[in-house]
């Protein structure tokens, strides 16, 4: 078994005539921190719910740790170690943060069919969740409803129980998006701090972000793959200037 | 570990809750002229806590679940007048059946909107209706079942005249299952459904099969909302066409409104309220009850519960 744990080979979706993503392959090591930039309406949303199995590609085929996984579906694909973000944060808001993360452990583990006990009655289950309320700064609205938290708070939730979900792979869409400055540091410490071994794949406007964080970058635009460097490499690149980066500068 | 047990504290017994099964089995007794009212009120409770797992737990929202609660009566009927007379096992083949036909009806609501679903379910539950209509050389048609002989529970207590056999036959049935249900909401699977419920995208992107858990509730719901029905067969000794009827669907879905979805108790409190207050209502006012009932639903909706229980936060804005 080679080192790619993700990788997707000629990937086409048309949404009738019109191309939303055209014969994107792309490869994820072990432990990857790779970024998938372009400017809007580059496909970026499109790959990512082709990878993820939301909609189903119109050609090519993706594999996950080797096997192919291009016809299952989404909660299939999870179970095998997928797992993605939103760029919307979508959480479930009549539950606490601790019911959540609960939930999300429990299904990973096997135990989301049991009805004879309670959620949390697997001691290891609920020790996972208060590992992640502390690691993701949540331990304090723990018991609140998710819909009386605050935004930044909402936002590293939607991160932690992508993590509850034990990922091989993480597709983080946008996870800083939206977040005020002030609660954005917390944010940017929680996905520095992911575990080394899961491979990331991050898709982000903030370009900050994004070359403090990858060591590989992938650029889209209009639907395709324009190139495929590292940061530096990324960044010297005319072409990649000239259509998302602008007139220089944005290398901050 | 603190957060374990807050977790476990949810799914913990709260003193009232035995109260209040312990008066509801005490009632029959200490009223013996109340008991056809604690029977009728049990039956619908449990129909309308059915309801719930579907409606308060999973998000599904539906018109026709008399549809389950007619065919559990009309199963129980015709098991005690063709089969045997056993009212266990008549329960039992009822919940069976009526769980198989839920089964099948899931495959109708596991698609499209809420629109969609209120039609289907809708439509679904006319279809049974006309169907025991027209199969009347089975059902008995528009005159109902009639000649139902019910024998002695567990072979040992014969229904009585006063009703205190089947209130307590039907709190019984109703606590085993209510057990079960209480069991059901608080588990990892009771979780998926709440979290199918409040964001099914989400659901799925944590490995939630939300088909198949959706299916899953839908099919035991429909058994026991077939248990209810087959308890008031039973129970009355009768089964006819109104069991089928919207009203019976629409009635339950009031319930729950007046009590509140998604917890169990809503379902109980509902059918608390709603049967006192038909039964008040229509001694007071015969012709006119139902007036009184809608105009507790458009306030209930407009103001809120919480705020319509609560007469002293009215002035405050």
């Amino acid at each position: 078994m080679t080192d790619i744990v993700l990788a997707a080979q000629g990937l086409v979706k048309r949404f009738g005539g019109i191309v939303a993503t055209d014969k994107v392959s792309l490869e994820l090591r072990r432990g990857a921190r790779h970024a998938l930039i372009g400017p809007n309406g580059a496909g970026k949303t499109t790959l990512v719910n082709l990878l993820t199995g939301v909609l189903a590609p119109s050609a090519g085929r993706i594999a996950l740790l080797g096997e192919d996984i291009t016809g299952l579906a989404p909660h299939q694909r999870v179970a095998r170690g997928l797992v993605r973000t939103f760029q919307i944060n979508q959480l479930f808001d009549s539950m606490t943060p601790l019911q959540t993360l609960a939930l999300a452990v429990s299904q990973r583990r096997g135990l989301g069919a049991k009805w004879w006990q309670p959620l949390g009655a697997a001691r290891p289950v609920a020790e996972r969740a208060g590992q992640l309320l502390e690691q993701f700064h949540l331990a304090d609205v723990a018991q609140q409803p998710t819909r009386q938290l605050a935004y930044g708070k909402r936002r590293l939730l939607e991160i932690a129980i992508a993590l509850a979900c034990e990922p091989r792979v993480l597709l983080l869409d946008e996870p800083v998006a939206g977040v005020p400055p002030g609660e954005r540091e917390e944010l940017l410490q929680t996905v520095a701090a992911l575990p080394g071994d899961v491979s990331v794949l991050l898709i982000e406007h903030d370009m900050d972000l994004v070359f403090s964080f990858a060591d590989r970058m992938t650029v889209l635009v209009n639907g395709a793959l324009l190139t495929e460097g590292t940061p530096d490499a990324i960044a010297g690149d005319a072409r990649v200037q000239a259509v998302y980066l602008g007139h220089g500068g944005a290398h901050g | 570990m603190e957060y374990q047990s807050t977790l476990l504290r949810r799914a913990r017994w709260r003193p009232w809750e035995f109260a209040l099964w312990a008066a509801a089995f005490a009632v029959p007794l200490v009223f013996p002229s109340r008991a056809l009212m604690v029977n009728e009120i049990a039956i619908v409770a449990l129909f309308a806590m059915s309801l719930d797992l579907v409606l308060g737990y999973a998000g599904v929202v539906s018109l026709g679940h008399a549809a389950f609660f007619g065919f559990g009566a009309y199963t129980a009927a015709l098991f005690a007048k063709h089969v045997m007379p056993d009212p266990a096992v008549g329960l039992a083949v009822a919940i069976v059946l009526s769980a198989l036909l839920g089964a099948l009806a899931s495959l109708t609501i596991l698609r499209g909107s809420d629109l969609t679903r209120l039609m289907v379910t809708l439509g679904t539950a006319l279809l049974l209706l006309e169907l025991a209509n027209k199969l009347d050389w089975l059902t008995g048609g528009a005159d109902g079942l009639q000649g139902v002989v019910m024998g002695p529970v567990l072979g040992r207590f014969e229904f009585d005249l006063y009703g205190q056999t089947a209130a307590w036959y039907s709190l019984a049935v109703m606590l085993l299952l209510f057990l079960l249900m209480r069991r059901l909401v608080h588990s990892p699977f009771g979780a998926t459904l709440e979290a199918i419920r409040d964001n099914r995208l989400r659901a799925a992107a944590i490995g939630v099969p939300v088909v198949a858990r959706l299916a899953v509730i839908y099919t035991v719901a429909a058994g026991i909302a077939g248990a209810a029905g087959a308890l008031l067969a039973q129970t009355t000794g009768f089964a006819s066409l109104d069991v089928l009827a919207f009203d019976r669907s629409a009635d339950v879905l009031l319930m729950l409104v007046i009590g509140g979805v998604g917890w169990l108790y809503g379902g109980v409190a509902g059918a608390i309220v709603f049967k006192l207050l038909q039964d008040w209502l229509s001694s007071v006012t015969p012709q006119y009850w139902m007036f009184w009932i809608g105009l507790l639903l458009v306030l209930l909706v407009l103001v809120g519960r919480e705020r319509l229980l609560r007469p002293w936060t009215w002035r405050r804005r």
